[in-house]
């Protein structure tokens, strides 16, 4: 067939298509019988690119072809995104379940955070100059200052201001924190597991620099609350990059890309999890670490129970029902 | 693989449907353009929260929220509500896709997002620039590991702006990539001196003889972009 012919035939299907794919790409919504009669002229459009392409026709009608048959997939291939009902399911099923199903990754990275943590709280307390091999003087003095009990409001310790500026500073701090402790696990997970083992380092020996000082009831009475939340959350997003750098290193019998790709694809669900861990835990220190109108046992109370809650959550939540 | 195909940028993609998508995949270049104008609207944004909220008692809090969504969310958002556009890609005619052609996911911007990170070390994106030369679709390592690609939203269309000197059918045996090579050279011409044009049109100068090469070549295209003899 002369490509002139072809043209004459067939110029109207594509034309619609074209009036089609304008209306869609400006978001407007098609109505039910449109949408069946749009599958259907892009069938025969992808039909005829590939007999235009095949016959030689003119490269100009191919490539109007092409931008045609490229746009119309791009609509028709469209994902929707739902959003409630996948986000509680994820909560209460989907991500615990996955945790669980990374546990590997989770108690390597469990154990280079926590390792340290407890290396460094214990060599403190035998040593004290200990602490000053990982903080500063002069940060170790700003730590002693910010939980000095004679420094210490009654009551409400901040007014409310206060607490959301401090708010602002949890999110935009831990999150990307872990963040970073996530992407740098691309290092060959590398990255992560220095971020780990370092912040446990540093939680460790300031835990142990306070309580050699003597400052144990303002400190442990302000982390304890948040610390479930925070703590769990680094761990959990120096899991995810831990399993980036292990799909690099041990990619099986697929290509290292590919293994990357599939990697982080589970991987990035731990982290929408560490995102969520990490608002709650922003909210706990800005409102309730700091508020000092409750006694320490109080806090400790509470403290004990957020920590059941979330391993508690972990471990057994959206786990199967065995029903032999 | 002829060679035409090995020297193009163009990604062929094979739909379910049974024809090839070509897909332009853009190099770091003109991305780091884009990137260049997200920034500064980004920094824009947060330097304007900082002074409208200066004045309130949540202003430092609020400026921090701000900073941390700019530095992490603006790109996810624009990929995910504006059709894989920031608005530096926009200007650029560049947007994110999934590499099977379709558009990018949540997970997968994210993805690209936060591995952003990676690709800036050691400085100024070095990682990304020796990444995207390694690999045939300029993909950074967020890339990579997303399964994304930056392509060029419109490959720049042949205008047929060609010297209107008559029509002449392109004979049997031109492949589509040999009849764009026509229409180049008949677009270009005006660009290249009369002796260089005869230079390059001399190539095929025994398929069209007899006549002037560079005459039939321009015949030929202003064929192609679909001209007829009884069309002025």
């Amino acid at each position: 067939m002369k490509q002139s012919t072809f043209e004459q035939l067939h110029a109207p299907v594509w034309q619609a298509l074209e009036a089609k794919l304008i209306l869609l790409e400006k978001g407007q919504k098609p109505q039910s019988g449109e949408l069946r009669e749009f599958a259907s002229l892009f069938r025969k459009v992808c039909h005829f690119h590939a007999l235009a392409q095949e016959r030689h026709y003119s490269s100009f009608l191919v490539d109007h072809l092409d931008n045609l048959v490229v746009r119309a997939h791009q609509q028709l291939y469209r994902r929707k995104h739902p959003i409630w009902q996948p986000l509680l399911q994820f909560i209460v099923r989907d991500f615990p379940a996955l945790v669980r199903q990374e546990r590997q990754a989770v108690l390597w990275a469990a154990l280079l955070f926590v390792g340290p943590l407890l290396g460094f709280f214990v060599a403190t307390l035998v040593n004290p100059d200990m602490a000053y091999t990982v903080i500063a003087p002069d940060q170790a003095a700003q730590m002693e200052a910010m939980y000095d009990p004679a420094n210490r409001v009654l009551g409400a310790a901040r007014d409310s201001d206060t607490n959301w500026g401090m708010f602002g500073f949890y999110i935009y701090n831990n999150i990307s924190v872990a963040f970073r402790t996530f992407a740098s696990g691309l290092l060959l997970g590398v990255g992560s597991g220095f971020f780990l083992t370092f912040n446990g380092a540093l939680i460790g020996a300031v835990a142990g620099h306070l309580t050699n000082v003597g400052f144990t009831t303002t400190f442990y009475t302000f982390i304890v609350g948040h610390g479930s939340f925070e703590l769990t959350a680094i761990v959990l997003a120096g899991a995810a990059g831990l399993k980036l750098g292990y799909s690099l290193l041990v990619p099986g019998q697929l290509t290292r890309v590919e293994s990357l790709k599939r990697a982080s694809h589970v991987a990035i669900r731990l982290v929408y999890g560490v995102i969520l861990m990490l608002v709650i835990a922003a909210f706990i220190e800005a409102f309730w670490s700091s508020n000092n109108i409750f006694a320490p046992w109080q806090k400790y109370l509470v403290g004990a129970a957020l920590w059941l809650v979330v391993l508690g959550y972990l471990i057994f939540s959206g786990r199967e029902r065995s029903h032999s | 693989m002829d060679q035409a195909v090995m020297i193009d940028t163009r990604h062929p993609l094979e739909t379910p449907e049974g024809t090839d998508l070509s897909l332009y995949p853009a190099g770091f270049w003109v991305r780091s353009l884009a990137y260049t104008i997200d920034w500064l609207i980004r920094v824009a944004v947060v330097v304007a929260t900082g002074f409208l909220f200066s004045a309130s008692g949540i202003g430092q809090g609020m400026t921090l929220v701000v900073y941390f969504l700019m530095e992490w969310f603006y790109p996810v958002y624009f990929e995910l509500c504006h059709n894989g556009q920031t608005i530096g890609k926009k200007a650029l005619h560049l947007k994110v896709i999934n590499d099977d052609g379709t558009p990018v996911t949540f997970a997968a911007s994210l993805i690209r997002n936060l591995l952003r990170t990676v690709d800036f070390l050691p400085v100024f994106y070095i990682s990304a620039i020796i990444a995207s030369l390694c690999n045939r679709d300029f993909k950074r390592l967020g890339d990579l590991a997303a399964g994304t690609l930056v392509v060029y939203t419109n490959p720049i269309k042949p205008s047929p702006a060609i010297d209107n000197v008559g029509v002449r059918p392109v004979p049997e045996g031109f492949s589509t990539d040999e009849q764009r090579v026509l229409v180049a050279f008949a677009q270009r011409s005006a660009t290249m001196s009369g002796a260089r044009q005869a230079e390059l049109a001399n190539i095929i100068a025994p398929l069209v003889a007899p006549g002037d090469p560079v005459v039939a070549i321009k015949q030929m295209a202003n064929h192609i972009v679909g001209r007829r003899a009884d069309s002025p």
